[in-house]
């Protein structure tokens, strides 16, 4: 939470007009820099928060985060090829739901990475409706959005019926689909009968260094194949839309489409495969749902995942790393919700010293105000904190949502967004 | 696009013309939801005439209308706490929320007072619409004064009052806890919306046993009239539909954006308010787990269908109250899965939107041609006039 707080504010956003042209990630020792603040944190939490936890930082509470936040990363790089491309995809949601089935479906009859598969292709063509509507007919992108998400629950809940019911399911649920294989990395998480390096350091209970073995051992250990491929697509995407021909047509028609079209870019196409890849994305978020975390399809069990992604699109400046970062929280205050009641109440006394961090680094940069309201409600958290030994167990829950609200709160005016992202266009008019 | 110019025409052909495009939009989308609903039907081994037939028959009953209303009254209040925003180019997409918040405080201090009958419903309709004032209110100061986009806000809203009403607050305020049903004290007699069968029976044949007209329908007529009067008759309304037309210049001819967009959102908070209010008043007379939730994005839907526009919006209310109360009929004799309307509700809704883009490009066409002539200028282009074209723009 730290790590993106900080990250947010000294964020890529200063840069106004290079933030389009460069890669993100200016400085690689930033990010680095930022997991360990991050980790250091949660450490002194741990260290000091009653009632005692041990799951701040354990391997396996940052395994399952790392899971939960997949389907949310997933809709937020969508989210991100479609904004990119200059489409608002608020159809996300839909999308992931149309993949929940699409997912199931081929799971079911072929194996999981059919269903993966398929839900790719089930959530490109919510992706493919929404460019019709968007690029070809000019309707607006967020009722159009709003419609898509209007009609997938029913359109999957009409085919459940249809397909699953007969097949072991129900209306509201498929049957049991397996999980892909797993893999331990070498060396550091006791892989192909290697030493797991991580796992010793994780058992010593040496201050931030357990800590911090113990966070990334939860990133390397029992790692399904589907969770490194989607992983895979966050560096794959920056590739792509950054250091490609393509990228950089998709993003100009983001970002000035008359200009890109007087340049020879058919903005039309760039705009169809834009917010088709970004269905496509949001289809395999609803698979991962399905395959690896709930192991069946379940009427409503995106359960907003698609709009939470939407809002890691922005929290993260519009840039693939950005977006998995915000992921990872979402991932993590699920994560603490399903395990531990007790680290929990260590979340407020985290709140309070990552607002307290804040604070200091915003009096550094000279901005008393804003100081003074972080540093008030770091305050806030500590007091309640001191006067409290239980936390309602809805919190985690709900401090993502409070978190982004804050985030955008302060830094809105400083993050930046395509230029021409929900305008409409049409060729030849301006 | 620009259609040739037509020979000058008098003032009622380009009326007629006008009317003409505005009806061919939701009779061609509703065309489109039959023909796919149709196919949808036969591909999943179901009869299409005779679901219609089903549909027809059994959604003429006077019982049924009366489910209809019932069902329609709430979706026209989500739909009209919706358009106030959507009329302005403000997508409050924060309904769903601030009604569940809303219809939560509300139970809760209904349950908690005991007045005389009249003024006891009135204190618990206060309550409510303060509460979805309030809640969306929030999304509008962050919107007007740091630029918080209002989707995203209301969509983290949405998520925190729901996560902060369904899980928290009424799990620390249930008093009738069998397990089961984790609910709020009920609501003493006095606090409750009476049904106004009386009314309808003047008109018709008495109704079944057990078959109730909600009151509330006759508040909602009074929010569609209190809009259409906010929108035609007040300086507000008038703010409201100059800045969806072209929001810069509604700002240079003296809109005050941030006054605007905090008490639009304020005013489409409080009718978002009253959304949970039929349930809650006449039929549950608590809140608990069970309550109906959706009902803002629903409402949503039907906004866009009635085009923000008062009478509009309550068609298209009835269209969906209709279909979900007559839908029971087709599972009920077996015909098909009553899932089917949910379909044809989505396709309704995406089909009437591409339809209302296609013909507000005509129609601005038309008038581009028009102007033209009257002016002895060539066509202009016909979207360079305005602001981006959306739901609310329009007539």
């Amino acid at each position: 939470m730290t790590a993106l707080l900080d990250r947010a504010s000294d964020g890529p956003a200063e840069d106004d007009a290079a933030t389009a042209a460069t890669p993100p990630g200016r400085g690689f020792l930033r990010w680095p820099l930022l997991v360990l603040v991050g980790v250091l944190l949660l450490a002194l939490t741990q260290q000091f928060a009653t009632p005692e936890t041990d799951q701040l930082t354990s391997s396996g509470t940052w395994k399952t985060a790392l899971a939960w936040s997949v389907p949310v990363m997933l809709a937020g790089l969508g989210g991100i090829f479609a904004e990119r491309a200059g489409i608002v995809n608020i159809g996300l949601e839909g999308m992931m739901i149309l993949g929940t089935w699409f997912g199931a479906m081929g799971a079911t009859l072929w194996g999981s990475w059919w269903g993966l598969a398929f839900a790719a292709v089930g959530g490109a063509i919510g992706g493919l409706l929404h460019a019709v509507a968007t690029v070809s007919f000019g309707v607006d992108h967020i009722i159009s959005g709003v419609a898509i998400n209007l009609i997938a629950p029913g359109v999957t809940r009409y085919m459940a019926d249809i397909h699953f019911t007969d097949r072991g399911g129900s209306i509201s649920k498929s049957g049991r689909v397996e999980r892909v294989d797993r893999l331990d990395a070498w060396l550091l998480a006791g892989g192909m009968d290697g030493p797991d390096v991580l796992g010793n350091l994780e058992d010593r209970e040496w201050f931030f260094v357990s800590d911090l073995a113990g966070v990334l051992r939860g990133f390397v250990v029992d790692l399904s194949w589907m969770t490194l491929l989607a992983f895979a697509l966050v560096p794959l995407s920056v590739w792509l839309l950054w250091r490609t021909r393509f990228g950089l047509r998709l993003r100009s028609c983001g970002e000035h489409p008359v200009a890109a079209d007087s340049l020879g870019v058919n903005v039309y196409r760039y705009k169809f495969i834009g917010v088709v890849i970004s269905g496509a994305l949001a289809g395999l978020a609803g698979g991962y749902l399905v395959i690896e975390l709930t192991g069946n399809y379940q009427g409503g069990q995106t359960n907003g995942r698609g709009f939470i992604g939407l809002a890691t699109v922005i929290f993260g400046n519009w840039q693939p790393a950005g977006a998995a970062a915000g992921s990872l929280l979402f991932g993590f205050a699920e994560t603490l919700q399903l395990r531990d009641r007790a680290a929990a109440h260590g979340l407020l006394l985290l709140a309070a010293l990552a607002l307290g961090v804040l604070t200091l680094w915003m009096l550094w940069r000279g901005k008393h105000r804003v100081a003074a309201a972080v540093g008030a409600a770091s305050a806030g958290f500590a007091l309640w904190y001191a006067f409290t030994d239980n936390v309602p167990k809805q919190l985690p829950q709900v401090l993502p949502y409070l978190v982004v609200l804050i985030v955008l709160f302060f830094l809105t005016q400083r993050l930046r967004m395509p230029a021409a992202v929900g305008e409409p266009y049409r060729r030849g008019q301006q | 696009m620009a259609t040739t110019p037509t020979p000058a025409t008098s003032v009622w052909q380009q009326r007629g013309r006008a009317t003409l495009l505005a009806l061919a939009a939701p009779l061609a989308a509703l065309a489109v939801a039959m023909v796919i609903a149709s196919i949808v039907l036969v591909a999943s081994g179901s009869s299409p005439l005779t679901s219609i037939r089903t549909l027809w028959s059994f959604g003429t009953e006077l019982e049924t209308l009366v489910a209809t209303i019932n069902r329609a009254t709430p979706f026209y209040l989500s739909g009209i706490a919706a358009a106030i925003g959507f009329r302005m180019n403000l997508f409050n997409i924060g309904v769903e929320g601030q009604y569940v918040l809303a219809a939560f405080l509300a139970a809760a201090a209904g349950a908690a007072i005991d007045l005389p009958p009249v003024l006891h419903v009135t204190v618990i309709i206060g309550v409510a619409m303060l509460a979805g004032a309030l809640w969306a209110g929030l999304a509008g100061l962050l919107k007007a004064y740091r630029g918080v986009h209002e989707v995203i806000s209301t969509i983290m809203l949405n998520a925190i009052a729901v996560s902060l009403v369904v899980s928290f607050l009424l799990q620390r305020w249930q008093t009738d806890s069998d397990g089961v049903n984790i609910q709020l004290d009920n609501i003493e007699p006095s606090g409750r919306m009476p049904n106004i069968n009386w009314l309808l029976e003047l008109f018709t044949r008495d109704v079944d046993e057990g078959v109730e007209l909600g009151g509330f329908v006759l508040l909602a007529v009074v929010v569609g009239v209190g809009y259409h009067l906010l929108l035609n008759r007040t300086r507000l309304g008038f703010d409201l539909r100059a800045t969806g037309a072209n929001a810069e210049a509604a700002e240079v001819s003296g809109v005050d954006p941030r006054r605007t967009i905090v008490v639009s959102m304020l005013i489409g908070g409080a009718v978002a308010g009253l959304v949970g209010l039929p349930q809650l008043l006449g039929i549950d007379h608590t809140y608990g787990l069970q309550f109906t939730q959706g009902l803002g994005f629903a409402g949503i839907a039907v906004a866009l269908l009635g085009r923000n526009h008062p009478a509009g919006v309550a068609v298209a209310a009835f269209i969906f109250g209709w279909l979900d109360a007559s839908a029971l009929a087709l599972d009920a004799q077996d015909v098909a899965p009553s899932e089917v309307v949910t379909i044809i509700k989505g396709v309704i809704i995406l089909a009437a939107v591409v339809a209302y883009a296609v013909v507000e490009r005509r129609r601005r066409s038309d008038e581009a041609a028009r102007a033209a002539i009257a002016t002895d200028a060539p066509p202009a282009d016909p979207d360079s006039t305005s602001s981006p074209e959306l739901a609310g723009a329009g007539s």
